[in-house]
């Protein structure tokens, strides 16, 4: 089998963009990634457009509209808060498996504000605060305390996650918001479900973001080497059998089945890995994602908060974009984005937020339900 | 409309004439246990071994948050709890009758299942429900 470079990839600036179309706001990083590679859209044999909200309304076909409908093969793909990831390793296997030599992957969500999940009933009467809560701060909270009770992690560790992220995200031209949040404004912003307060929550935004992956001979013929991002290992797995599935999402046993195969798949480990963009759609969940992906001992997450193991200059920076917490998290472009931003130190063009001479580079996202992705990316050359 | 009180989840089971109870589903092969309905094992993908089971109404506080903010109409602050009941079985629900604060609240404390109006909540047609809810065992 060959293996599957990126070529181009992109990211907008996230935001709020209720004047526009969801193909429109696609539309735009499509062409930024095609721009990043030199390429057109009659170059790309295929098209797969993740997005969430319009998941039935034919989001890549439209999209296709605003930029060049040549004809191609349009899958499009709805995976939770993994759809991005999911578009972009389906378009990697359909290089992967010699089918095509040149493919676009694209993820773009618009979202509006507010709180997510838990919705009301069709039937009956409204379960929300009678059955417990169904909302994503409480459910990714409770999930949070677990790892309390068996690790003993503080309400301020977990804040301490939101400090990095806020601080990195500074660096980051292109995230939703710059600003520095000290830890006793983390801690002392209003409570939304204990242990998240609401800067411990991430930002409802609209983006988009693309990636242009290529066959090695393809890359090679067509002279973008230079630039160009191996893609060492994609895996998807969703959430294997656990004893409280049913009222209590699992978001670990997938993850660590996922990093399990992606280091097999890229014949390393967590060791070789220089950067980590990771699922912290609340700071409760990014420190469980330390130990699901082998950079640390479980019981030693929050020890890596503590000591900076993590933030930039760290021994494994995770989260240097400022994260899904600070740089926004569109449902569906997530998990292109954090290829992106991955990539851009790969190719030492990440400015002042560089994790330096980085390598080696992995990618995850969790969508609840559930679903994880993960990339491992290694710079070519 | 009915006079009696409908269950506020399809596992909430109202006899006639004797106490609520919570059931579950029980696999003859692998003897896991489930919330709700169900013919197959997702576990270990057994058909049709799957039978009622009455589950005890006492158990451990797993995990929970304190919700403050909800939908509109959604009275906060409440205790959202994840419970081990005594055999095994895990359910979600309200933790009440005890202080909204995590310096009340710990881990493995022993608590009961109560059965009660659910919170006043009607639906469409006037019907009122019967729901559950954990409290500190007493």
């Amino acid at each position: 089998m060959t293996d599957a470079y990126i070529v181009g990839v992109d990211m907008i600036k996230f935001g709020r963009f209720p004047e526009k179309t969801v193909p429109q706001i696609g539309a735009q990083a499509a062409l930024m990634a095609l721009d990043d590679c030199g390429l057109s859209i009659q170059h790309m044999q295929a098209l797969y457009c993740g997005n969430l909200g319009q998941a039935s309304g034919m989001v890549g076909q439209r999209l296709l509209q605003e930029i060049g409908q040549t004809g191609m093969p349009v899958v499009n793909v709805a995976n939770a808060c993994a759809t991005g990831a999911t578009a972009f390793r389906e378009a990697w296997a359909s290089v992967k498996a010699g089918l095509y030599d040149v493919v676009l992957a694209v993820g773009v969500e618009q979202m509006g504000k507010g709180l997510l999940g838990g919705g009301g009933a069709k039937t009956g009467i409204p379960k929300e605060g009678l059955i417990g809560s169904g909302t994503m701060p409480a459910v990714f909270a409770e999930a949070g305390m677990e790892h309390a009770r068996h690790y003993g992690t503080t309400f301020e560790q977990f804040a301490k996650v939101s400090v990095k992220n806020h601080h990195h995200s500074t660096l980051n031209p292109k995230a939703m918001y710059q600003i520095e949040t000290p830890l006793d404004e983390v801690m002392n912003a209003e409570m939304i479900s204990y242990p998240n307060t609401k800067l411990m929550c991430s930002v409802n935004v609209d983006g988009s973001a693309a990636a242009v992956i290529c066959s090695e001979k393809k890359a090679r013929e067509l002279g973008l080497m230079d630039r160009a991002i191996k893609v060492r290992a994609s895996v998807l797995a969703s959430d294997p059998w656990q004893e409280r599935d049913l009222v209590m999402p699992d978001v670990n046993s997938c993850t660590q089945k996922a990093a399990k195969e992606a280091y097999e798949m890229a014949g390393l480990g967590p060791e070789d890995i220089d950067l980590i963009e990771l699922h912290d759609c609340f700071a409760t969940a990014e420190i469980l994602h330390y130990g699901n992906l082998g950079i640390c001992k479980q019981e030693d997450a929050g020890r890596m908060i503590d000591e900076g193991e993590v933030a930039l200059g760290g021994r494994i920076p995770v989260n240097v974009s400022g994260g899904l917490l600070s740089k926004g998290h569109p449902l569906g472009a997530t998990g292109i984005a954090n290829i992106y931003e991955v990539s851009t130190h790969l190719r030492n063009e990440a400015g002042s937020r560089q994790v330096e001479g980085a390598k080696i580079g992995l990618t995850h996202v969790i969508g609840l339900g559930s679903a994880c992705a993960i990339h491992v990316l290694e710079r070519a050359s | 409309m009915s006079n009696q009180p409908l269950p506020a989840v399809p596992y909430l089971k109202i006899p006639e004439g004797a106490e609520p109870y919570l059931e579950g589903q029980k696999c003859g092969q692998c003897g896991s246990t489930f919330l709700g309905e169900r013919s197959v094992c997702s576990k270990c993908g057994a058909r049709d071994q799957m039978s009622p089971v009455t589950l005890p109404n006492s158990g451990k506080l797993y995990s929970y948050s304190i919700v403050y903010r909800s939908f509109p109409g959604i009275e906060v602050p409440y205790i959202s709890a994840i419970v081990d009941l005594d055999d095994g079985t895990a359910i979600k629900g309200n933790l009440i009758n005890v202080e909204a604060d995590p310096e009340h609240i710990e881990f493995d404390m022993p608590v009961d299942v109560v059965y009660a109006d659910a919170l006043g909540r009607k639906d469409a047609d006037g019907n009122s429900y019967l729901s559950f809810f954990f409290q500190p065992k007493a």
